[in-house]
């Protein structure tokens, strides 16, 4: 197991978004959060790679643990435990003015590496983890954003890969983009696993079985059930995640 | 919430009741051949089996269509593929009536043989019994009666394993009765698949409640 | 149905044309103004308006050559003090006190106050201002006091139109940079400034544009010259001073200088308002 919490709690505020969530995500598989909006999916994975805490006011309590360490340990470094933790956003948010290949290498650039070599071989390797190699090796002087929405996600996952990261958060990756290059990140995910260990957060329930090996289902800031994706969307434990998948709410 | 695909399910409930109810019949009028001797009943069987072919298509149709469109899941998805497998079920147990009325017209083509039916009307009506159950057992979302379906269907098998050695029994003193007595041994077994059908049946329907898989388990297992 | 139909069209074109009229009153002061000029000056410009010094009075021709020159300085000096004092306010009001940073509430608000009271104070009080704590201790007028002034003026326009264009740029592009693992400093300069380079340059050409025409704060400050002046810290001439004093002297040849002076300041200034169209034109389909 690489990565856990422990009786998670976030606020914003006076007001609690999470109210004690235990996970835990074993390597090289796919974990899948689901939920209502505004049950605090989105909340806990921001706080697995500390950026809950870039929101003013808001705070957490108990623990996540990397590889056995606490990430909110005194003498951790968020800056540093963020390159362990890569992140993809709800909307494709290449950096503006900065081509496809700055966009992929800026991580790596401004964490210190100059060697144009080294540059171009892990931009390479980023952007063919991220299948977004083919379609871009000829315009990578383009700006990141003149490629089509699905590229734009895939050249922000090829972003975060780039620091290679050990897990990799996603937050509602496809929510944005057509079922065409929906699919394409999908197909991307199964074979991303082997690379990084995913925790994507999703409201499509169908994403959720098509792509995860397992599903936490959260409900007001608690989580309501957690186990194997074929098993909680056949057989659900608790009636408030069958009515949930059954669209009776939400 | 009521949705409108609790609408589309209950629609689909009642096509597969209606079927259900074909397949009843047709179980019934074979025993009224068999046992009551109305060899007009046959014809009847007959009738019925097309109309359970067409339903069975149509249901399946159904539960295609919902799966494609409406993505089920849980309880939804638990449900139509009981349905799927009811489906065969009842289609199987038509079927089956069909191949009673076979075996029963031969065995009245010799009117001049005695009536010798051993244990076959109560092996019927305990077979008829469960399909009913069974069939409730859906319509009612109740798992207490589909798992005494369970409980019977043993005794449907001891009906049958007697009705064999019975027949043997008069056979060996009555050797050239063996086309009527063969006939009778194969009604018996055309019962006891039945009565499997309805077996699986409750099954299923405990499956579409609970989520828990009881086939195969020691104590119900049908063979 | 159809009368009702009829009655809209009807509206629908009055209210255009009353629009269109309106619009057109608003631009009559640019025309007039600027075809009066043109008018009024074209005819002295001449390459010895560009390349000569000021004649003295009663001798005909000469140039505003060291005016020119002078405004260019002025405006350079301005730029030292009002972009990077603009561009760290302008940083500092978005990336902290719009984001909301613990601490920054009071100083931000304070700072917020403070160019906004910059941006409504007359030019001529800059000029005051800048006359007491440098002309009156050195005891002299200089291009450094003149520079200081107009560098005063472009502070609460460069920091505006930084803090805006900054906070067009979207929270997630800025936590997309944290989540990489770089530090906040750097995801403000690397990502979010630089992705925002060319906007806020023409920002800063705007700003440029509004105090090179800037007369009152440099009579005291720069004051005005009638030789060249290398010398930073002697009274230098600017392009506006030298209209002023030419405009209200008694002599018929200064009058057509200062038309001809006037034009140019007001071809410089349009020609600035251009080049900012040109910045952004072609950067339209990246998107900033």
């Amino acid at each position: 197991m690489i990565l856990k919490s422990e009786n998670l709690e976030a606020w914003f505020g006076e007001a609690k978004a999470l109210k004690g969530v235990g996970l835990e995500f074993e390597s090289n598989t796919v974990t899948a959060i689901i939920g209502p909006s505004g049950c605090g999916k989105s909340t806990y994975i921001r706080c697995l790679n500390r950026l809950h805490e870039e929101t003013p006011g808001a705070r957490i309590g108990g623990r996540v643990l990397l590889q056995g360490r606490d990430i909110y340990g005194p003498e951790v470094d968020p800056v540093l435990l963020r390159r362990q933790i890569g992140m993809v956003f709800q909307k494709p948010n290449p950096f503006p003015s900065m081509s496809v290949y700055d966009n992929v290498a800026v991580g790596l650039k401004l964490g210190g590496i100059r060697k144009k070599r080294e540059l171009d071989s892990r931009v390479e390797w980023s952007l063919r983890v991220a299948a977004l190699w083919d379609e871009v090796k000829d315009k990578l002087d383009r700006p990141g954003t003149s490629l089509s929405g699905g590229q734009q996600q895939r050249l922000c996952i090829a972003r975060a890969l780039a620091v290679k990261p050990v897990v990799l958060l996603m937050d509602e990756p496809t929510s944005a983009l057509d079922p065409i290059s929906t699919a394409r990140i999908e197909e991307l995910l199964t074979e991303l696993k082997k690379t990084v260990t995913i925790v994507i957060v999703t409201h499509n329930m169908q994403q959720s079985a098509r792509i995860s090996d397992k599903t936490a289902f959260l409900l007001m800031g608690e989580l309501v059930e957690f186990g194997e994706t074929s098993a909680l969307f056949t057989t659900p434990k608790d009636k408030r995640t069958e009515s949930y998948i059954t669209g009776r709410f939400g | 919430m009521e949705r409108h695909f609790d609408e589309e399910l209950r629609k689909l409930k009642t096509e597969l009741l209606a079927m259900a109810g074909h397949v009843e019949r047709s179980i019934e009028h074979a025993a009224n051949a068999l046992v009551g001797r109305a060899a007009e009943a046959i014809s009847n069987i007959y009738e019925l089996e097309q109309e359970v072919n067409r339903e069975h298509k149509s249901v399946d149709e159904a539960c295609l269509r919902l799966l494609a469109l409406q993505q089920p899941l849980a309880a939804d998805l638990r449900l139509i593929v009981a349905v799927i497998k009811i489906n065969t079920d009842l289609e199987r147990m038509g079927d089956q009536a069909v191949n009673i009325a076979h075996h029963t017209e031969r065995y009245m083509a010799d009117r001049d043989q005695p009536e010798v039916l051993v244990d076959l009307p109560e092996m019927f009506s305990e077979t008829r019994f469960m399909v009913r159950e069974a069939i409730d057992a859906f319509v009612k979302n109740d798992e207490t009666l589909a798992r005494d379906v369970l409980k019977r269907d043993d005794r449907v098998d001891a009906f049958k394993h007697k009705i064999y050695s019975d027949i043997l029994n008069i056979l060996q003193s009555e050797p050239k009765d063996i086309e009527q007595g063969f006939s009778l041994i194969l009604i018996a077994r055309n019962l006891e698949r039945i009565a499997d059908h309805a077996t699986n049946i409750a099954e299923d329907v405990i499956f579409a409640i609970t989520g828990s898989d009881v086939r195969h388990s020691p104590r119900t297992g049908p063979s | 149905m159809i009368a009702e139909q009829r009655g809209r069209t009807i509206k629908n074109v009055l209210m255009c044309s009353a629009l269109a009229f309106a619009a057109l009153i608003a631009i009559i002061p640019l025309v007039s103004v600027f075809g009066y000029v043109f008018l009024r000056g074209f005819s002295s410009i001449s390459v010895e308006f560009f390349t000569s010094m000021p004649r003295p009075v009663g001798e005909t021709g000469g140039g505003m050559a060291n005016a020119l020159a002078g405004t260019g300085i002025l405006i350079g000096l301005a730029g030292l003090v009002g972009i990077p004092w603009g561009l760290a306010a302008g940083i500092y009001l978005s990336e902290y006190v719009a984001a909301g940073e613990k601490g920054a509430g009071l100083g931000g608000a304070a700072i917020r106050f403070g160019i906004d009271m910059l941006a409504s104070i007359p030019s001529i009080i800059v000029g005051l201002f800048v006359y007491v704590v440098v002309v009156m201790p050195f005891k002299h007028f200089s291009a450094w006091a003149g520079g200081l002034a107009l560098g005063i003026l472009m502070i609460p326009t460069v920091a505006r139109t930084t803090e805006e264009l900054l906070k067009m740029v979207p929270v997630h592009v800025r936590e997309a940079g944290l989540a990489l693992g770089l530090p906040r400093w750097k995801v403000i300069v690397y990502i979010v400034v630089k992705g925002s380079l060319r906007p806020i340059s023409t920002g800063i050409v705007l700003a440029i544009a509004r105090v090179s025409g800037e007369t009152a704060p440099l009579l005291f400050t720069a004051f005005g010259n009638q030789y060249w002046s290398h010398d930073l810290s002697a009274p230098i001439a600017s392009l506006p001073v030298q209209i002023y004093t030419y405009a209200v002297s008694p002599f018929d040849d200064w009058h057509r200088q200062a038309w001809a002076g006037a034009l140019v300041l007001i071809l410089f200034v349009s020609s600035l308002n251009l080049l900012t169209r040109v910045i952004l034109k072609p950067s339209g389909r990246a998107g900033a």
